[in-house]
């Protein structure tokens, strides 16, 4: 039986107007949030290798009340376990610092395989994965689009530029998985009724031992120096057909890099 | 991503903060419905509705169901994954009783539940809908023995129900049916005859169709009185609960009809068919009446359901569309949500809505404190309260769903007409809800008729001083809250004085009330409407948030200033009096 973590997160809902707090400099997420849509594919990912060769999974999240949502979804889709790290002086942490809390929160506990979403819909700084690998001293294959774990290996396909490798590492490793790893179970009725009843741990700075100096947005290692809106949509291409359409349409696609 | 959006947040401020709703999760029985598991539930059975059903319902409608030559009927491409899901994620039991497989939630989560899904895809929720209400009747009336051999399967949806009343000389008036029902010497009935409109009669989404089927035994009694109610399964049902040998019961056909293509109306054959008598004989009607709240209540729901859905898409359809230049823009053109005209349209929809929603989940916790509350005077009194409430509901909630989808084509002009932009199906879907389950003019005359007179008129009059009780917190809440507090004092007001109007004259002159009983009974659902958004508004002002608290008193004060005088101005209509409606000879008519 192999121990499953895996890393959720809420994030603002795609459907509304997602920005940026000119302020803060930060992903403002007052409006409505929902799990990230890569982190129900983790899950779905996490409870198929369960499925498949037994084991237990438990979802961990880093983010302030309502987070702990995220961690409800997950246990109802079938997660056995959560955790919630939650601490109002780690507001702001960057990937590096968010790295360390999540590498404190699950260093001792003994993990088999670490699965994430290779990038959140939010800050899309995918790197939380990598660096959290490389503080827990774990093997790593990021943006893998299939996996399987098998006698203490775990392999799948890792996308590429150019198409895909096959990788292949020992575990205890950490995975990251693109948005084709799987198609997320609904959570069923009975699934969201025996969500209630397991176990969710809550850790804080004290309990993760980062000191207060290392924590939250006024000591991160990266700064946000300015920030710029979107600029405006502009009106599309046309190719008027003179004879050369195809020739001119098919430059076009290729200079975008879509074929 | 879906087109359709549940409305979680807004659900959720009706349950915690205008309709009672923390009361009920505190009654015996529901306390594990807490608002937070209820929260959890509605956001993924939203979810699961949005993702996996709503995405059916183009096609619904654009291909519909179809009878084959052998009978059988083939759902709408999709239906049979979905619904498949569905019984997989097991949304159907939630408001079910937890000793047949169900979640024991109260009724008004289940209703939230069934608004989803009527919003997903109309047609699609209808088989479900239909077996909620064979499941009602055989819970309430079923021996332990039928209650054992069909309602698990049934509470899960493996099983699909449907209920068999009308025929056609037997439609509003149920009591002409003639379908027959003779004693076999097993104790079992051979069940002859044919009904319409039967929806869902035949499909191909579940294994088994238990059709409940109302038909009269030799000698019965003539009218409501001689009906009685069997079971028949489209499959007998072994000893060890598989199915058996197929049943004497086939579609004729299907119905060409304007809306819910996708579901399947049927004409049923009963050919002697095998069928087990519910209760007692000639006891028929009684079990009908049981359902009748529950299935007017949902069908009320299907007004709201439909109208939100048509409602979204008109909102997205007014931000993208672009047309002329409002007043004081800049640029070449606005959206035409910048008209004012357009704004009102929107803010009509929205208002309503939210009031209907507010009416519909009232009536449903009322009938969980009806079930479920330890004091009898309390069940009582709530089950008078949904004795009222059900045919307001069923009337104005569908009314208004011919009204808002109206609404949601007009806003996208020459295209609402076009087919290919989808608005005129929900137009279309929605029409059959105001006649169905009884027509509104059947619930406007059950309202004077049948639940006016409750304790002398004591029932309806109690209830409107309830209403113009919450003056006094509208009179402190201040300036914001003035015309709320004036409009609905009037219409408050309007609506006692009518109802004294109709007591005095329902005994000697019931055609006089009967004449005035739909402009009444839209008084009352225009009044419930400005009451309970006047509610909501004076609750959020109190939360602490003033964004919430102002999107709230101002959908309330719109509708207080520019839809509830309406109340007022029906007063005329509704003790007009039957005279001129029949002052002109029937063939002056012409």
């Amino acid at each position: 039986m192999i121990k499953i973590a895996v890393l959720v997160k809420e994030v603002p809902d795609t459907w509304s107007d997602r920005r940026i707090d000119p302020g803060t400099k930060r992903v403002d997420r007052d409006g409505d949030v929902v799990i990230d849509e890569i982190n129900e594919k983790a899950v779905e990912a996490a409870l198929q290798v369960k499925e498949s060769g037994g084991g237990e999974v438990t979802a961990v999240t880093m983010g302030p009340k309502n987070a702990l949502d995220a961690v409800r979804k997950a246990l109802a889709m079938g997660a056995d376990a959560g955790i919630h790290i939650i601490d109002e002086a780690l507001g702001g942490s960057d990937a590096l610092q968010t790295s360390a809390a999540l590498a404190a929160a699950l260093g001792s506990r003994g993990f088999d395989l670490v699965i994430a979403g290779n990038e959140s819909t939010d800050g899309r700084t995918a790197a939380v994965p990598a660096m959290l690998a490389e503080r827990l001293g774990l093997s790593q294959a990021t943006f893998l689009r299939t996996l399987t774990v098998k006698d203490g290996t775990v392999t799948g396909e890792r996308m590429t530029d150019d198409g895909h490798v096959e990788v292949r590492a020992s575990l205890p490793a950490l995975v990251s998985v693109t948005e084709q790893i799987a198609e997320a179970r609904f959570p069923n009725f009975k699934g969201i009724m025996a969500a209630k009843k397991k176990p969710v741990e809550t850790l804080g700075l004290a309990e993760l031992g980062i000191a207060a100096g290392d924590a939250g947005g006024a000591n991160s290692w990266s700064v946000v120096e300015t920030v710029a809106a979107k600029p405006p949509r502009e009106g599309g291409t046309i190719i008027k057909d003179d004879g050369t359409a195809g020739q001119k349409l098919a430059d076009y696609l290729a200079s975008a890099k879509l074929i | 991503m879906s087109e359709y959006r549940p409305p979680i947040s807004d659900l959720m401020f009706s349950l915690e903060h205008v309709v009672g709703y923390p009361a009920v999760a505190a009654l015996p029985g529901f306390e594990h419905a807490d608002l937070e598991t209820v929260r959890d539930i509605l956001t993924e059975s939203g979810e699961f509705m949005a993702d996996a059903v709503a995405p059916t319902n183009r096609e619904s409608d654009t291909v519909g169901a179809h009878r084959n030559d052998d009978g059988s009927v083939t759902t709408p491409p999709g239906f049979i994954a979905a619904y498949d899901a569905y019984v997989e994620a097991g949304w159907g039991a939630v408001p079910l009783p937890e000793e047949f497989g169900g979640g024991g939630f109260p009724r008004t989560i289940g209703l939230i539940i069934q608004e989803m899904m009527l919003s997903a895809n109309m047609a699609f929720a209808l088989c479900p809908l239909l077996t909620q209400g064979a499941i009602e009747a055989l819970l309430n009336y079923g021996s332990d023995e039928q209650k054992k051999s069909y309602l698990p399967k049934m509470v899960t949806g493996e099983w699909a129900g449907t209920m068999n009343l009308t025929e056609p000389q037997a439609g509003t008036d149920v009591g002409a049916l003639t379908t027959r029902a003779v004693k076999n010497d097993d104790g079992t009935y051979a069940i002859t005859g044919q009904k319409i409109f039967i929806t869902f009669g035949e499909h191909d989404l579940s294994e088994q169709i238990v059709h409940l089927v109302l038909a009269r035994t030799p000698g019965a009694p003539e009218g409501t009185k001689g009906i009685s109610c069997f079971i028949v399964p489209k499959f007998l049902v072994n000893e060890d609960g598989s199915l058996g040998e197929r049943n004497a019961v086939e579609c004729l056909s299907i119905e060409e009809k304007l809306g819910i293509h996708g579901s399947p109306t049927c004409v049923m054959n009963y050919d002697g068919a095998t069928g087990y008598l519910i209760g007692e004989e000639n006891k028929g009607m009684r079990i009908m009446f049981v359902m009748m709240n529950s299935a007017r209540l949902s069908v009320g729901m299907q007004g709201v359901a439909v109208a939100e859905r048509a409602y979204q898409q008109s909102l997205a359809y007014a931000q993208e569309r672009r047309q002329g230049l409002a007043i004081g823009a800049a640029g070449k053109d606005s959206a035409i949500i910048e008209f004012p005209d357009v704004r009102r349209m929107l803010m009509t929809q929205k208002a309503y809505l939210e009031a209907a929603r507010h009416l519909m989940l009232l009536n449903a916790a009322n009938v969980d404190i009806s079930t479920n509350h330890p004091d009898e005077a309390t069940r009582t009194r709530a089950d008078e309260i949904v004795g009222l409430l059900t045919p307001i509901c069923k009337g104005f909630g569908t009314d208004l769903g011919n009204e808002l989808t109206s609404i949601a084509l007009q806003i996208h002009g020459g295209m609402g007409f076009i087919e290919e932009t989808g608005v005129a199906q929900h137009y279309r879907d929605v029409r059959i809800a105001a006649i169905y389950e009884g027509t509104n003019g059947v619930q406007a005359a059950d309202l004077v008729g049948r639940k006016l007179g409750v304790r002398r008129g004591s029932s309806f009059t109690e209830y409107i001083k309830e209403i113009g009780s919450l003056d006094k917190e509208l009179a402190k809440a201040g300036k914001g809250f003035a015309s709320i507090r004036t409009n609905l004092a009037a219409s408050v007001d309007a609506l006692g004085k009518t109802t004294n109007w109709m007591l005095r004259h329902g005994l000697q002159d019931p055609n006089s009330i009967l004449a005035g009983s739909s402009p009444y009974l839209r008084m009352w659902g225009v009044t419930l409407g400005g009451w309970l958004l006047a509610k909501g508004a004076l609750a959020a002002a109190g939360m602490g948030d003033a964004k919430l608290a102002e999107e709230k008193l101002v959908l309330a004060r719109f509708y207080a200033e520019q839809l509830l005088p309406q109340g007022v101005a029906l007063q005329g209509a509704a003790t007009a009096g039957e005279s001129d409606l029949f002052a002109l000879d029937a063939a002056a008519l012409a």
